[in-house]
């Protein structure tokens, strides 16, 4: 027994000494508990719950403080959208407007049979890393390169890669953009979900070299700005931008380009769905 | 020599000489971690500073009335951790109740004072040294007080690169590291300085 005795001891002694600590922190605890107001949970719980930032601020957690606080307005959460601008109006007892659910747009067509390619790359497989070496490896400079970038930030699995283009799912995309910030080539815009028709190219160059470097890039020709009877689409910079504040979504613009790169996004989307269901 | 000269060199020497950051090297990830801001790591230091006082204190009483009556001297470092992190938890519930922007400006480091390298080697080189209870705790509240001039003088610096241009392969966390290099050299310039009286 006797040679058991320190061992006795020292789980005594260290036993003994943690139950003591114990108490005395939840006495502690008792006298210094900090009273959570019981809004911020709830506007907490009626959030996306994605912490993708979108709202400006580090987190859920955080948003859903400012809320409670008077410091952020309720209709900041782009994610959860309608329903959650609801629901913090419906704790908070605001009456905010909903956002006008946005969704991103990858403005490029250049798949890999359609764009010209410059080089063969085989370094880092990064978006970044590819358009800084020389123009990157396709001859436009503006298209994606299709190493995946926004792929990788976007947590709500609405990106994937098609023939070397992001290609965003509509149905699963939350409008949150963080997608827009880490492209490099800037070509991914956040657009009201109902402006179904789409520019798809950014590539300024002049018409000719546009039409060398890949068959479905923008040439500038302007006959979708002559096509538009509200002055909507206008040719800037060598590539066509459309205006959605005065778009009729008419698709006028969509038959009369000749390189095909206006797209009507429903028309698109429902094709898809007959595809998948065939 | 007279006491109180020699309890004041004593809290020099713990503050200059023997900086826990400049001339031990203990502490160093709250020193780099919290020192953005000087009013973050004036609050960060004061938050050290209690720690430290009071696990000297309690450590004393813990070492030479338990344990070494015990036999059991072998377990101070796993009883001064026990020690330090019940006080880290009291510190941290503290502030949360008293201080709410502060302690959400230490965040992590604040639990992380439980871990800290400088809070555990007070407490052991109390042990070693062999100070009594008045030594240990001016041992322990003045090391944190020059843990506490370290902190601040670094943020002091960190503030003002802000807005300084640096080379872009030094800024942010190289820079500061270089920073703390070149204090550690400015504090060596103290390292005799009580030599000879103390």
């Amino acid at each position: 027994m006797a040679q058991y005795l320190p061992i006795i001891y020292a789980i005594a002694a260290l036993g003994g000494l943690g139950i003591l600590f114990g108490i005395v922190l939840g006495f502690a605890d008792k006298k210094f508990a900090v009273e959570v107001d019981d809004r911020v949970s709830a506007v907490r719980a009626a959030v996306s719950g994605a912490n993708c930032g979108a709202c400006g601020y580090t987190g859920c957690d955080a948003y859903a403080e400012a809320v409670v606080h008077g410091d952020a307005k309720a209709n900041a959460c782009i994610p959860g959208g309608a329903k959650t601008v609801k629901a913090i109006d419906a704790i908070m007892g605001l009456h905010a407007q909903a956002l006008e659910p946005m969704v991103a747009r990858v403005r490029c067509q250049g798949t890999c049979e359609r764009v010209t390619a410059r080089y063969d790359y085989s370094g880092v497989p990064s978006c970044r890393a590819v358009s800084g070496i020389s123009g990157g490896p396709n001859a436009c400079e503006f298209g994606c390169v299709g190493y995946g970038e926004c792929l990788s930030v976007c947590a709500f699995g609405a990106i994937s890669m098609v023939d070397g283009i992001a290609m965003i799912d509509d149905d699963a995309c939350t409008g949150c953009g963080m997608c827009v910030g880490v492209c490099p080539r800037n070509i991914i815009q956040m657009l009201p979900r109902d402006q179904t028709v789409v520019v798809m190219c950014r590539n300024e160059a002049i018409g000719r070299i546009a039409r060398l470097q890949c068959k479905t890039a923008c040439i500038g020709c302007k006959r979708c700005e002559k096509e538009c009877s509200t002055e909507s689409i206008k040719v800037v910079n060598g590539v066509a931008v459309i205006d959605e504040n005065t778009c009729t979504r008419c698709g006028a613009c969509i038959p009369v380009c000749p390189m095909d790169c206006i797209i009507n996004f429903y028309e698109r989307n429902l094709q898809d769905e007959a595809t998948a269901t065939a | 020599m007279n006491p109180i000269v020699k309890i004041l060199l004593f809290m020099f020497s713990c503050v200059l000489t023997n900086n826990y950051i400049f001339s031990r090297f203990l502490g160093c990830c709250p020193f780099l971690g919290v020192s953005n801001k000087v009013e973050t790591a004036f609050g960060m230091g004061l938050a050290v500073t209690f720690v430290m006082a009071l696990a000297s204190l309690f450590t004393y009483f813990v070492y030479y009335y338990v344990l070494v009556p015990l036999n059991l001297a072998y377990l101070n470092t796993i009883c001064f951790i026990l020690v330090i992190a019940s006080l880290v938890q009291v510190v941290e519930m503290f502030l949360k109740k008293s201080a709410p922007s502060l302690y959400s400006a230490l965040g992590i480091y604040l639990p992380l004072i439980t871990t800290n390298c400088a809070v555990l080697g007070v407490t052991i080189l109390n042990i070693t040294e062999g100070y009594d209870l008045l030594y240990s705790v001016l041992n322990g509240t003045f090391g944190a007080l020059g843990f506490l001039v370290a902190i601040v003088l670094m943020a002091g610096v960190r503030e003002r690169l802000e807005t300084a241009k640096i080379a872009a392969p030094l800024k942010g966390f190289p820079i500061s590291l270089v920073i703390a290099g070149l204090m550690s050299i400015a504090f060596l310039g103290f390292s005799n300085m009580f030599a000879g009286v103390a």
